[in-house]
């Protein structure tokens, strides 16, 4: 167990270590701007005065490092900021929409993943069956549309009919399944879109498998193609199928900001748009940390999941 | 209900469509490629007639579209009739001109971005492949540093800086992407930095550059081309879902992603118009898929040999 714990540790303290370089690029990247922010906002127009007290207002006038220890000690702690446009608090704007989105995500992750795991594994079974063609086929197109497109012919098939709200409103006194049900067509959109990617690549993952050689010899003992890849090749691909979960639960950060939109879902994704065209930066940056956090996070997870399922990985460089 | 017959149809017209191109292709092309052109799946052949049929219509959008890019031809939301085929937009622009035209503009943007993120992305990748060092370290981790932000939250937030207009969004996405790029140019690179004859090559005394444009880049442009088809999609969809946050090509260009945001509204009364646009990039990213699954197919040959 020993090397185990010293594994997780170094996987931990380098994810750390990346979470330190992404909050050092989400903040620094308005050190890229031609002049400052400052000025930025206040357009050409802007008397140097006016510009000074922003700058004095906002901070500029301290070099970006003493800015950069500031603004982290504070997100930290949970405060992050006052938004630019509203003058509000960010962590008051993040609270409420923050426990929505990952609502809406871990919803569609649990549509998504059951139904790409045994998706995956029939197409690898019956693979250039009919069933594994037209599996492919659409898991191809679901992957090339974009998630609006899902979203609206969704929109277009269940809301319009009166199925399903195309605008979720939600509160926090509506109970789950309330909640629910307002929220089942962007999960289903999401659903859609993420089963694809992690169906193709779990059949992919299988079929990789079945080409070694004791697969070969079990097939030749005589055991069952299901009992093949349910006892022997399943465990084995686990790995593989861990960081495909994964990847695409890390791709359904990027999805939602598209899908709440649709929606008008109220979320972070929608706050993060909405504050791109304010050009709230103070906003978007807190929103960017989060997400950014979420991604390495998982990545995080899986790496140590996957190297748990198969030792062999731990002795590699 | 209508949607699923129109789908079915669609694909019952493609199949004969595509198996005639394919034909056709074969009997057109020059010996050594008929082969490949006979023995491609009509997936494939779908495919790239998709892609033919849209750079045609890019090319000649002037002469096919019947009214002007941004004129206000109309009323609001007209319904679709003689004059205007696919009725009107929100502000009175015919649909039908404004959709010809997005595929000049749309598709044009989207390949300017692909073809600048490959040229930095493969020309630093390889690069480093081939100096190795504290340029390769440097580079590699600084890429390391930004891919541990998903590419469109990053996006999103280099777009709050730097404003919204074309230029930025080329330059961002285009800079967002070259980190993916420059990964898969350094992976390729390494494997032919270690070969022979790129030893024989140096010792013969020849250049860098020499080196990329002569001896690396003629082997590596088969992965790279397949990888520029996904990376195409990839920036397509990126840029088409930023217009429709309405983040990305601002109005009064005709751009698919803008098309559908703007006449969303129409959807909810049950007219498919709106999803027009939403199809038309659908489509050839379908189209780009089926190509570059066919080339990756080619490329390695024993995929599917299992079982």
């Amino acid at each position: 167990m020993h090397a185990v714990l010293i594994m997780i540790l170094q996987r931990l303290a380098l994810g750390l270590l990346t979470l330190f370089v992404v909050s050092v690029v989400i903040f620094g990247a308005t050190e890229l701007l031609p002049g400052d922010l400052a000025s930025t906002l206040l357009g050409q127009a802007a008397t140097p005065e006016t510009v000074a007290a922003l700058r004095r207002q906002l901070g500029l006038d301290q070099p970006a490092p003493v800015r950069y220890w500031a603004w982290l000690t504070g997100v930290l702690q949970g405060d992050f900021g006052t938004s630019l446009a509203t003058r509000r608090p960010i962590a008051d704007m993040l609270a409420a929409r923050l426990g929505n989105t990952i609502f809406l995500a871990l919803y569609a992750a649990a549509l998504a993943v059951p139904l790409a795991l045994i998706l995956g594994i029939l197409a690898a079974l019956w693979r250039n069956s009919l069933f594994d063609r037209v599996a492919n086929a659409g898991a191809l197109s679901a992957i090339s549309f974009p998630e609006f497109f899902i979203a609206y012919i969704l929109i277009y098939l269940l809301a319009q009919s009166g199925y399903f709200p195309s605008m979720v409103r939600l509160s926090p006194a509506m109970s789950l399944g309330d909640k629910l049900y307002a929220s089942f067509l962007p999960a289903l959109t999401l659903t859609l879109v993420v089963t694809a990617h992690m169906m193709r690549m779990t059949r992919a993952a299988i079929i990789n498998l079945l080409a070694s050689p004791y697969i070969e010899m079990a097939r030749l003992k005589g055991v069952s193609p299901l009992r093949i890849v349910l006892r022997h090749a399943l465990p084995n691909a686990l790995a593989p199928i861990i960081n495909v979960i994964a990847i695409n639960l890390a791709y359904l950060i990027t999805g939602v900001v598209v899908v709440e939109v649709v929606f008008v879902y109220p979320g972070l994704g929608q706050l993060m748009v909405d504050s791109v065209s304010k050009r709230d930066i103070a906003v978007v940056q807190a929103i960017a940390l989060i997400f950014a956090s979420a991604y390495v996070l998982l990545n995080l997870t899986a790496d140590v999941l996957s190297t748990l399922t198969n030792p062999r990985l731990m002795r590699r460089k | 209900m209508g949607v699923l017959i129109f789908l079915v149809l669609f694909i019952a017209a493609s199949i004969p469509l595509s198996w005639s191109f394919r034909a056709g292709l074969a009997r057109v092309l020059p010996r050594h490629m008929k082969s490949a052109a006979r023995d491609m799946p009509l997936t494939a052949a779908f495919g790239i007639m998709v892609i033919a049929v849209y750079i045609l219509v890019a090319i000649f959008a002037p002469l096919l579209a019947p009214f002007p890019e941004r004129a206000v031809v109309g009323t609001q939301f007209q319904p679709w009739d003689s004059t205007h085929l696919l009725g009107t937009d929100r502000l009175g622009r015919d649909m039908l001109s404004r959709l010809i035209y997005g595929a000049r503009n749309t598709v044009g943007i989207a390949f300017a971005t692909t073809a600048l993120a490959f040229l930095v992305g493969s020309l630093l990748g390889i690069l480093a492949a081939l100096r190795g060092g504290w340029l390769d370290q440097g580079l590699s981790r600084f890429v390391d540093a930004l891919m541990a932000i998903p590419s469109l939250i990053f996006a999103l937030l280099l777009l709050t800086i730097f404003g919204t207009s074309v230029l930025t969004l080329i330059l961002v996405i285009a800079a967002v992407d070259a980190t993916r790029v420059y990964r898969i140019a350094r992976s390729v690179g390494e494997g032919i930095v270690v070969m022979d004859y790129i030893e024989a090559a140096r010792l013969r005394g020849e250049g860098n550059w020499y080196l990329i444009r002569r001896e690396i880049l003629p082997n590596a442009l088969a992965p790279l081309v397949a990888e520029f088809g996904l990376r195409f999609c990839f920036v397509f969809l990126t840029i088409s879902s930023l217009s429709f946050l309405g983040l990305g090509i601002q109005p009064p260009t005709a751009d698919w992603g803008s098309m559908v945001r703007d006449n969303a509204t129409l959807i909810t009364f049950g007219n498919v118009t709106p999803l027009l646009p939403a199809g038309a990039i659908a489509l050839l990213t379908v189209a780009v898929n089926f190509v570059v699954d066919w080339q990756l197919y080619r490329a390695s040959g024993l995929k599917e040999q299992v079982g």
